[in-house]
């Protein structure tokens, strides 16, 4: 990666909360145009990493740039490049939708004809075309979402921020809103999205699994799965799968559960699916399938944090 | 700065206090509530005192100067008794405030030259209305025994007294003034000490702080629809002093106007100040109402006179701008003063104003903390 191509880097950044390290010396960088995740469950440290990009959160340690501007000392110059969009909702609850856009509009200093064409544009990406005098608190989550994702891309800005943008959002919405996140890829737009879905992360170009702070692995997402999967997973089904976990927890096999499946890492598949078979049987549990699967990205997390 | 930021916010505060009944309440309500409470209920006038009189002369005389108590607006008589013990027992009850008594030989003494007594008690329990009543009383008995002196022999020293500037010693009149000032202290800062801190509690602020807004529009744009509101306040209660109390308005509307926008700027940015430290509405309001109501009311000259205060306590006064609002409201309607002899206080003031601005502006974090 060249200089010019660079969005967004750090290096060593941490930030501590009197005695708790909520991001501790992680380093990555970003360039133009990409989707970069960061994936990890609540109290990773995502949102505390997202508003020291954005100049909200001064760091305790280690530095970094945002299109090319210091985290620390430029934040204010940062404010004028970036959009970000936190985690709740945070337009004007008692505002019309239209009156959101103007507010913002004034606040990123987009002015005159080009105002009257990005209201058009939010609203038209956002469908509230016909619901530009609605009160904002009365709008569906899933709207809402989109008109502040509409708000924080009014100036344009080269670098996107978005912190759990589809929590507490319903699945269809969900693609929606992923669909919306391409297109501004597509036009040239780095974004960089913290989630906790794992179906989410899928999408993203390339991702860092933050846990406890710390950044654990980083890749695209086939690499995450190759690089960091040398064991195989199988897929296991029974007519008891509490019980089946149970039994093979206490073999010494580790397993997980997966929606009304298991799943199994191993080292050898030739070996473990007899062993597998073999221990479910003495305890009287009916074996309906063993199969070997590509691991999911949820397999590589679990497989991560256990070995952290 | 860019002006178009400032009227954005300006703006958007605008709708939302529009859209909120109990911000519309606390801006427009209020202070008209304040100013009946405290106007009808702070009065230093004593009125219609509670006497009771024990005439032993039963002489002509006597009777004349009992009337002459009973047709003063400041007495009351309430009943004719004729001994000590009924006396006691009125005060006691604290039915009567006042007692009279003319003793057996008051008008003789009068008739033979000699100086005749009037024994005169006067419930002390309120000593503020027992040094206005004894005021009174002398007053009564010293016009009627010049008038009786008269049919004997002129006067030696023939007072004149007059008033100046509150002619009618009407207490309203410089009560309202100073009153106006004090409520307006409260408003001013109370009406921003919410602003600032609510948008914290609602996690607009977040949004917000992640523009390139700066610091100065951002304390601008919500001083401007704040100020609007606190000069349509301080409007109404210079019509309602005027044409409810009665207070005369001697000096100039525009100079009222000028220095009033100077004294809400700084209101305006105390409250501003408190909103953005605190950044919770409930404490924000709190500290606005103590940091304001206590100062305007006890030091700022409205109720007790500076001068009269221990030294220590004269020094605080000069930091408090409700000091320097209430002297120039009470010359303001009172005497008419021009801005030439107001300029202390008009320099006080701004320095007052643009320092806590200044404050504000400094305190203000665009991070989270």
């Amino acid at each position: 990666m060249n200089e010019q191509n660079i969005a967004v880097t750090v290096e060593g950044l941490t930030r501590t909360f009197g005695d708790f390290t909520a991001v501790e010396g992680i380093s990555f960088s970003v360039s133009r145009g990409e989707i970069y995740g960061f994936l990890g469950p609540n109290g990773a440290g995502k949102s505390t990493t997202i508003k020291m990009l954005c100049g909200l959160l001064q760091p305790t340690g280690g530095d970094g740039t945002v299109g090319g501007f210091d985290i620390v000392r430029e934040s204010e110059k940062i404010k004028k490049t970036i959009g970000y969009m936190s985690q709740k909702f945070s337009l004007y609850d008692d505002l019309s939708v239209e009156e959101n856009i103007t507010f913002f509009s004034g606040m990123y200093g987009v002015t005159g004809k080009t105002r009257k064409e990005r209201k058009e544009w939010v609203l038209e990406m956002s469908g509230l075309k016909d619901r530009r005098a609605v009160i904002t608190k009365t709008l569906p989550g899933g709207i809402k979402q989109r008109l502040a994702l509409g708000c924080a891309l009014l100036h344009e800005p080269p670098v996107l921020f978005l912190d759990e943008p589809t929590s507490g959002v319903d699945p269809v919405s969900r693609r929606n809103f992923w669909s919306l996140i391409y297109e501004m890829a597509k036009g040239g737009t780095t974004v960089f999205v913290t989630t906790h879905y794992m179906d989410e992360a899928e999408y993203c170009d390339r991702l860092a699994l933050i846990y406890r702070g710390k950044i654990i692995a980083e890749g695209t997402p086939t690499e995450l799965k190759v690089q960091y999967m040398r064991r195989s997973v199988l897929e296991i089904e029974t007519d008891r799968t509490f019980e089946a976990l149970e039994v093979l927890g206490r073999s010494g096999i580790e397993t997980a559960l997966f929606g009304s499946l298991l799943h199994a890492v191993v080292d050898d598949v030739e070996t473990a699916t007899p062993e597998i078979e073999r221990e479910l049987g003495k305890a009287g549990i009916k074996v309906i399938r063993v199969d070997k699967i590509m691991p999911s990205l949820e397999d590589v997390f679990v497989t991560l944090i256990e070995s952290a | 700065m860019k002006i178009s930021r400032i009227k954005a916010i300006a703006k958007k505060e605008l709708i939302q206090i529009r859209r909120d009944p109990l911000s519309l309440a606390m801006a427009f309500l209020m202070p008209v509530m304040l100013l009946f409470i405290f106007g009808y209920a702070i009065t230093l006038d004593v009125n219609n005192l509670e006497t009771v009189v024990c005439d032993l002369d039963k002489s002509t005389l006597s009777r004349e100067l009992v009337a002459e108590f009973g047709e003063s607006e400041y007495f009351t008589i309430i009943d004719h008794v004729y001994s000590q013990r009924e006396i006691d027992g009125y005060l006691d009850r604290g039915e009567a405030l006042v007692a009279i008594t003319i003793p057996q030989d008051f008008s003789e003494d009068i008739k033979k030259g000699r100086p005749a007594e009037l024994q005169v008690i006067v419930d002390g329990s309120d000593s503020n209305s027992a040094t206005i009543a004894l005021g009174y009383i002398s007053g009564v008995t010293g016009l009627f025994s010049k008038r009786i002196a008269v049919r004997q022999r002129p006067p030696l020293i023939d007072t004149r007294m007059r008033v100046w500037f509150n002619e009618e010693l009407e207490s309203r009149n410089y009560i309202i003034p100073g009153l106006i000032a004090v409520i307006m202290s409260v408003i001013a800062a109370l009406l921003t000490s919410l602003t600032v801190a609510r948008e914290w509690e609602r996690g607009t602020m977040e949004q917000l702080i992640s523009t390139p807004v700066k610091t100065p529009e951002f304390i601008l744009g919500k001083l401007i629809p704040y100020f609007l509101i606190g000069f349509i306040d301080m409007l109404v209660s210079v019509l309602l002093a005027v044409f409810l109390f009665d207070v005369p308005m001697k000096g100039s509307l525009f100079l009222l106007a000028g220095l009033s926008s100077l004294f809400l700027f700084g209101g305006l940015s105390l409250g501003m100040l408190i909103s953005i430290v605190a950044k919770s509405q409930l404490v924000a309001s709190q500290i606005a109402m103590v940091a304001t109501f206590l100062p305007a009311f006890l030091l700022s000259g409205f109720m007790y006179a500076i001068p009269n205060m221990p030294r220590p306590l004269q020094i605080i006064t000069y930091a408090i701008p409700a000091r320097y609002f209430v002297s120039m409201l009470k010359d303001i309607f009172l005497k008419g003063n021009p801005l030439h002899m107001l300029l202390f206080e008009t320099a006080l003031l701004g320095i007052f104003g643009l320092v806590v601005f200044g404050i504000a502006n400094k305190k203000f974090k665009k991070r989270i903390e």
